[in-house]
C-alpha cells in the first residue's frame, strides 16, 4: 500500500475517480438548473433544499469541494511531471496522426473550466456563503430563480458560460470514457460504454448551453 | 526521388544536438528507409563527414532495434509496422522529412539517432519473466491447457518487441503499453500466476523509477505500435496493480 500514493497508476486512478466524481456532480447540478427553464417553482423547491439541507451543506460541499481541487492539483502535477518526463522536444511533432485533440490538450480545457469555476464561484457561490454563513440573512424560499435570472442579463457572461461549456465537453469528450480505461475497465461492454459516455460529453453541456441561452433570452423579452 | 532531410545530429550524450538539413537524390521507391539512411551515409563518408548513427539490426521487422521519429511519429507514418519496413514509396519527390530519435528523458540519446532504450531492459529484468525449476521435471508447457481466448491474448501480448514506439508517441513519454504487454502476458497465463502480485509491482515501480511519464489515455501508442499491442494491456495492468496493491 505504501508505493501506491507515488505509482503513477495510483494517480491515474485517482484522477479517474475524481473525474467520475465531478460527471456525477455534472449531472446532478444539470438536472436542477434544467427545471429552471420550465418551471421556476421546482427550481426554487430544489434550490432551496440544496441549499438548507445540512447534509449537502455540511457533508456533500466539503466533499465536492475537496473532490474539485483533488482533481485540479493533481491535474497540474501530472502535467508537470509529464512535460519533464521529455526534456528536449521533437522539432516536429504529428500529434494529431495517433490521438485527438481533446485527448492531447486536457490541460487547457481543464484551465478554461477552472476559470470558468472562478467566475461561477463569483456569480453564485460565494453571493450564497455571504448570504447565508456571513450576513445570516433570512431564507426566502423563492429567491433562487430570480438570482439565477438576474446573472444571464449580460450577454457577455451568457456567451462566457457558453464557451465554457464547449471546453467541458471538450474535456469530457476525452476525461468520461477514459476514465473507465483508468480503474481498468476494458472489455466487450466497453464500446457501449464508451458511447454512452461520450454522448453525454455532448448532451450535459448542450443541455447547460440550452439553459443558459433560454434564461438570457427569457429575461430579454 | 529527390529529398530534404533533417536529421538530429548530436555527438554524444552529453553535447547539445541540432537539427541538420541534407539534400538527397538518386532515392528509389523500393528502398526501404534504413536503406536511404545507408545511401545518405555512403555519401557522407565519400565526402569525409561522420555518417549518421542510427539503430538496427535485423530488418525484417521483428527485433525491435530500428527505432527513429519520422515526421513527427515513430516509425513513420505507416501502421503496423518498424522503421526498416517502411519504404521510400510513402514519399514524394521534393518532400522534407524531420529524423529524430525517439524522445524520452530515460532514452537519453548515445548518439545522433541512436537512444539508450535499456530502460526497458531494466523494467523487463525486475519482473518481466516465471521463475522456472529446472531440476528435469520441469513440466513441458504445452501440457497445460489453456483458454484459446487467454492464450490468444498473452500472445498477442507477447509479440512486444520493444522497441520503444510508444514512449515516442506518447505525449507524456509514458511506457504504460510496453510495461502493460510484459506484466499481460505472463498474468494471462497459470504460469504466471505465482509471481504476479511481486511481478506487477515490481516493473510499475522500476516504470516510474526510470522516469517515464504517466499515461492519459491518449491511445497514441496503441496507433503507432509496429505490433498493434492493444490498449486492453493496459486496463489489464492496471486492475493487476491495484489488486496486487491492495494484498501486498
Amino acid at each position: 500500500m505504501g508505493g501506491l500514493i507515488k505509482s503513477s497508476i495510483a494517480r491515474k486512478v485517482a484522477m479517474a475517480l475524481s473525474g467520475l466524481f465531478l460527471v456525477f456532480f455534472l449531472l446532478q447540478h444539470f438536472t436542477i438548473n434544467f427545471t429552471s427553464i420550465f418551471s421556476a417553482d421546482t427550481f426554487n423547491e430544489l434550490s432551496h433544499f440544496m441549499g438548507t439541507n445540512p447534509v449537502v451543506q455540511f457533508a456533500l460541499q466539503p466533499v465536492l469541494i475537496f473532490g474539485v481541487v483533488f482533481h485540479f492539483v493533481m491535474g497540474f502535477v501530472l502535467e508537470i511531471k509529464n512535460k519533464n518526463a521529455r526534456a528536449v522536444k521533437y522539432a516536429k511533432y504529428n500529434g494529431g496522426a495517433n490521438a485527438s485533440w481533446m485527448s492531447r490538450n486536457m490541460i487547457y480545457s481543464g484551465l478554461v473550466i477552472l476559470a470558468f469555476l472562478g467566475l461561477h464561484f463569483y456569480d453564485f457561490w460565494i453571493p450564497e456563503m455571504v448570504h447565508k454563513y456571513v450576513e445570516f440573512a433570512p431564507e426566502d424560499p423563492t429567491r433562487y430563480y430570480h438570482e439565477l435570472l438576474e446573472k444571464f442579463v449580460s450577454p457577455v457572461r451568457t456567451g462566457l458560460y457558453v464557451v465554457s461549456f464547449v471546453f467541458l465537453a471538450l474535456h469530457l469528450w476525452h476525461g468520461f470514457a477514459s476514465s473507465f480505461q483508468s480503474v481498468g475497465f476494458n472489455n466487450k461492454y466497453s464500446v457501449g460504454l464508451t458511447k454512452f459516455a461520450k454522448a453525454f460529453a455532448i448532451v450535459i453541456p448542450l443541455g447547460f448551453i440550452i439553459i443558459s441561452l433560454v434564461l438570457h433570452f427569457n429575461h430579454n423579452h | 526521388m529527390n529529398l530534404t532531410l533533417k536529421i538530429w545530429r548530436q555527438k554524444d550524450a552529453k553535447s547539445q544536438g541540432k537539427i541538420v538539413d541534407y539534400q538527397i537524390s538518386g532515392i528509389e521507391g523500393d528502398m526501404s528507409f534504413l536503406e536511404m539512411l545507408d545511401v545518405l551515409n555512403e555519401d557522407l563518408i565519400n565526402k569525409g563527414e561522420e555518417p549518421v548513427v542510427f539503430d538496427h539490426d535485423c530488418r525484417e521487422g521483428i527485433c525491435g532495434a530500428c527505432s527513429l521519429q519520422i515526421n513527427g511519429e515513430p516509425h513513420g507514418p505507416d501502421r503496423l509496422i518498424t522503421t526498416c519496413q517502411l519504404h521510400m514509396r510513402k514519399f514524394n519527390d521534393g518532400d522534407t522529412i524531420y529524423i529524430e530519435p525517439f524522445r524520452a528523458k530515460a532514452f537519453p540519446v548515445v548518439k545522433d539517432l541512436m537512444v539508450d532504450r535499456s530502460a526497458f531492459d531494466r523494467i523487463q529484468q525486475a519482473g518481466g519473466y516465471v521463475s522456472v525449476n529446472t531440476s528435469g521435471n520441469t513440466i513441458d508447457a504445452n501440457a497445460i491447457p489453456i483458454e484459446k481466448e487467454n492464450a490468444d491474448d498473452a500472445f498477442a501480448a507477447a509479440t512486444c518487441i520493444g522497441c520503444g514506439a510508444c514512449v515516442a508517441a506518447c505525449k507524456n513519454a509514458s511506457a504504460m503499453l510496453f510495461t502493460s504487454a510484459k506484466v499481460s502476458q505472463f498474468a494471462l497465463l497459470p504460469q504466471g500466476q505465482v509471481e504476479a502480485t511481486e511481478r506487477v509491482l515490481a516493473m510499475v515501480n522500476q516504470m516510474d523509477e526510470e522516469g517515464f511519464g504517466n499515461c492519459t489515455n491518449t491511445g497514441a501508442c496503441e496507433i503507432e505500435c509496429p505490433k498493434g499491442i492493444s490498449l486492453e494491456n493496459i486496463a489489464r495492468m492496471n486492475r493487476e496493480y491495484l489488486k496486487a496493491s491492495l494484498k501486498g
